[in-house]
């Protein structure tokens, strides 16, 4: 190798150590606020206001104390049910409906498309003052219905389906049809079998968004006993007081499920939002 | 987005399949999408329409009913109204604030990442991990990192000499703070996109390029930043509209204050809906809000018909 080339590789790999240098300075900086809350919440109540960072003895006190104080049990049983059944929700009926439009022939099938797309447009913040009257009018306020239902005709996640499906190739089905096989039965037994990134893609998608949804929720869940866990974290907020240790220790249970969902899951969360159209 | 998908005729892939096919399928169709046409009609082209409605007439939260009709009175109202006024510009301060950090900060760790060869998943997990949090939790730890005399960003700046605002309680600092927050929160899809997209650049434009001497600056500019045209107007439309969309932390934080300096759109929208009882008011302050989403959405579209044809 000639003394150059060998010198541009060294350039090369030192910009490279610089790079990742900087790349792990930010990324502890992004890491430091998770990390003084873990922190805290396992310090005593009085010793939250020392900001030394060693913990010379951890305690689950403050763990204890919000899992016996507040309703965060309750709290976690609604937002699990209700992000659980949203999710489901979705990914059935927006997976049914993308197949018709991908695969069937049928009059206003373009109606049907663009008034789908139209959704999109459509945020589902500026329903909150409508919706409230519809619930109202349904007697449903203060039940997981409220929260659920309009989350589940959700129009992106159709068209998440539909160019994968899109993408699959036709003849996988020919031999079905020749053998007289429903529509249903292609789709349970075929399809969606073969559509398992999609549904992951779909699926956890709207159950994070479900999970952590605030506004819609603060508004109809008033009730403390099916409160969801970011609307009885933003009730119970102010109550308590300078104990940053329980503070932080129920902020940490409220984020518990959504890490270990992220852990379990991170190579379809990433791709999911890499591959799932939103690239376009 | 899916504009691939919206542009080219449903049909097309159909031509040329056996004619056996050509069969008409409406019931199956039907059946299909009923679920979903279904909720989709209740729950969200109705309740768009109901609210349009709604914009027209006095409606009230505590009466039944429509109440008496209005006319354009709620829309002039709220355009001669200085709070309608002020929550706009808080929301639109707001989305200045965030959208170019969110942007070049994703793009910049991204572009550094992708130069890794080990950990990626650290990074991914550092920068990713909090846009899973609940908007609950991350105000929870924001409102601590920065309480006064205590907080650790104050601590952290007092030990270099430099005296901290009130971060929350100052109404000029109070928005900037909230975009701090929002920035650490969020970047990581961004992060995430980007990624993705500089994934999808073939490895020999690099190598051509570094042959004929290019240097890295020379290729980021040259190569990557135009390669990734398309994902910069994705992220920055989203960016825009999840920006627009901001409530949470606001809500949670500051409850719009202090002195009503960080009050967002959305939440002059709660204010006038549920405190003040004024729905058909709200839903005309919804109405004007999704006029400028649809607005930015018609502007991302123009933008990415012109990179498709330029491609």
């Amino acid at each position: 190798m000639t003394d150059l080339a060998q010198r541009a590789e060294f350039r090369v790999k030192l910009f490279n150590r610089i790079c990742i240098g900087v790349l792990i300075a930010f990324a502890l900086l992004w890491i430091v606020p998770l990390a003084w809350a873990l922190d805290t919440a396992l310090k005593p109540n009085a010793e939250t206001t020392k900001t030394t960072w060693a913990i010379a003895d951890p305690t689950l006190d403050a763990f204890s104390r919000v899992l016996r104080d507040t309703d965060i049990l309750t709290w976690f049983g609604s937002s699990l049910f209700i992000a659980t059944l949203s999710a489901a929700g979705t990914v059935l009926v927006a997976s049914l409906a993308a197949y018709a439009l991908s695969r069937m022939r049928f009059r206003y099938r373009n109606v049907v498309f663009w008034l789908v797309l139209a959704g999109i447009m459509i945020p589902g913040q500026v329903l909150i003052v409508p919706w409230f009257r519809q619930f109202d009018a349904l007697g449903l306020l203060n039940t997981w219905w409220a929260v659920s239902l309009p989350q589940i005709p959700t129009a992106i996640a159709v068209f998440i389906f539909k160019q994968f499906f899109d993408g699959l190739p036709r003849e996988l089905e020919e031999v079905a049809r020749m053998d007289g096989a429903s529509y249903l039965r292609i789709y349970r037994r075929i399809i969606m079998p073969l559509a398992r990134p999609a549904v992951a893609a779909v699926a956890i998608f709207t159950f994070v968004q479900s999970w952590n949804d605030l506004l819609w929720p603060l508004l109809v869940l008033s009730n403390p006993d099916i409160m969801t866990i970011p609307v009885g974290l933003a009730t119970v907020q102010g109550s308590f007081g300078i104990r940053y240790a329980d503070t932080m220790a129920s902020a940490i249970l409220g984020a518990i499920p959504l890490v270990a969902v992220f852990l379990l899951f991170q190579r379809n969360i990433v791709e999911g939002i890499a591959g799932s159209g939103l690239k376009g | 987005m899916t504009t691939e998908t919206a542009v080219r005729p449903p049909d097309a892939a159909e031509s040329g399949a056996p004619p056996e096919r050509h069969r008409w399928t409406g019931l199956p169709a039907l059946g299909f999408l009923a679920p979903f046409m279904i909720l989709y009609l209740a729950f969200i082209i109705g309740p768009t329409l109901y609210g349009l409605v709604m914009s027209f007439f006095d409606t009230s939260l505590v009466k039944p009913g429509l109440s008496g009709f209005a006319g354009f009175g709620n829309y002039t109202e709220a355009l001669q109204s200085s709070d309608f006024w002020s929550s706009l510009w808080h929301t639109l301060w707001f989305t200045i604030l965030t959208t170019p950090p969110l942007i070049i900060l994703a793009f910049a760790f991204a572009l550094l990442a992708d130069r890794a060869r080990y950990g990626r998943w650290f990074f991914r997990l550092a920068f990713f991990a909090p846009f899973i949090l609940p908007s609950a939790v991350v105000a929870l730890i924001w409102i601590f990192l920065y309480t006064p005399g205590l907080g650790l960003i104050e601590t952290a700046l007092a030990k270099v000499s430099i005296t901290s605002p009130n971060w929350l309680g100052d109404p000029v600092w109070a928005m900037p703070s909230l975009a701090m927050t929002t920035i650490w929160w969020t970047l990581g899809f961004n992060f995430v996109l980007y990624l993705a997209g500089l994934q999808e650049i073939p490895r020999e434009l690099y190598e051509a390029s570094s042959i004929d001497g290019a240097s890295v600056w020379q290729q980021i500019r040259k190569i990557t930043i135009p390669m990734l045209g398309r994902t910069t107007t994705l992220v920055a439309v989203l960016q825009v509209i999840a920006s627009l969309k901001v409530f949470d932390q606001m809500y949670i934080m500051t409850s719009g204050g202090p002195n009503f300096a960080t009050r967002s759109i959305l939440e002059y929208v709660y204010d006038q809906g549920f405190t003040n009882f004024r729905v058909g008011y709200a839903a005309a302050v919804s109405m004007l809000f999704f006029l400028v989403v649809l607005a930015v959405s018609a502007v991302w579209f123009a933008l990415v018909r012109r990179q498709e044809k330029e491609v």
